[in-house]
């Protein structure tokens, strides 16, 4: 994404972000807002990854809508898996903390897909070593790396990989 | 009563329901880590339902709880890893019959 857009983003998000909290559309709150947005966007103008890694073509943005309802299904999921494990009187363990490997390049698109994780079925980010992310796994179907990626890691990937690349 | 507060009550209700689950999670699961997935998911699923149900009884709070329950989303899982992280650099022990990848890694290259 180029860095005018980048920052023009960053200042829009923002504006929003300073209006939700007020609450209020009057003049000076307003004027406040993009007063102080303007500067903060200028300050961060090439350091924020969220937005300047983020590819912002259409397909993006729309992955990028998509993305919400697929991983609010995958929390809610994601509990009910907990809910189950630990409500059974046996608790049906089987712990291991397991290697996987991601295709994503960007820190940010790596930095969602360890959150993601974190959030879904049984599974938890314990580290990031570059292209590497290891993750511990309550219930583990799969000890050897790619049956794990493909358990774990392929359905969000797919998503991000249009987002950030 | 009205309809929106008939549906506010149920989702806090049902985010209450899961922090008690998050709550039985941490005193039965027998590690750390299972404890922090436990603790984790539930927990964020039960605030954002908490803070669903409370824009429904309260709509004009409804963009204020909706940035909160994004800075919960994006908080709490770094905290969680952050932690796990921590405790399996300090050798926390774990369960009996855990695979572990990463330790094994750590012995390769040290």
């Amino acid at each position: 994404m180029k860095k005018a857009s980048a920052v023009a983003l960053l200042f829009a998000t923002l504006i929003i972000f300073w209006l939700l909290l007020n609450g209020s559309f009057a003049a000076d709150i307003v004027i406040v807002g993009i007063v102080t947005a303007a500067v903060i966007a200028f300050l961060f103008r090439d350091g924020l990854a969220v937005f300047s890694e983020f590819k912002g073509t259409p397909r993006a943005l729309l992955t990028a809508l998509l993305y919400i309802p697929y991983f609010l299904k995958e929390l809610v999921k994601s509990n009910l898996h907990i809910a189950r494990v630990v409500l059974t009187p046996s608790l049906p363990l089987n712990p291991a903390i397991v290697k996987v490997r991601t295709r994503l390049k960007s820190r940010m698109g790596r930095l969602i897909l360890a959150n993601s994780i974190t959030l879904t079925p049984g599974t938890l980010t314990v580290e990031l070593d570059g292209e590497w992310l290891y993750i511990h796994w309550v219930t583990a179907e799969a000890l050897d790396i790619d049956a794990a990626t493909a358990s774990i890691v392929a359905g969000f990937e797919k998503y991000l990989e249009v987002m950030y690349g | 009563m009205t309809i929106s507060g008939i549906i506010g009550g149920i989702l806090m209700l049902c985010g209450a329901a899961f922090l008690l689950l998050a709550g039985i999670g941490l005193v039965r699961m027998p590690d750390l880590f299972n404890r922090i997935q436990a603790g984790t998911k539930a927990t964020t699923l039960g605030t954002l339902l908490t803070l669903a149900g409370a824009a429904c009884l309260r709509p004009e709070w409804t963009l204020k709880l909706l940035l909160i329950g994004l800075f919960i989303l994006l908080t709490n899982p770094i905290s969680s890893q952050v932690l796990a992280r921590a405790a399996h650099r300090t050798g926390t022990p774990k369960t009996a019959g855990t695979v572990d990848r990463l330790a094994d890694d750590r012995e390769e290259r040290p």
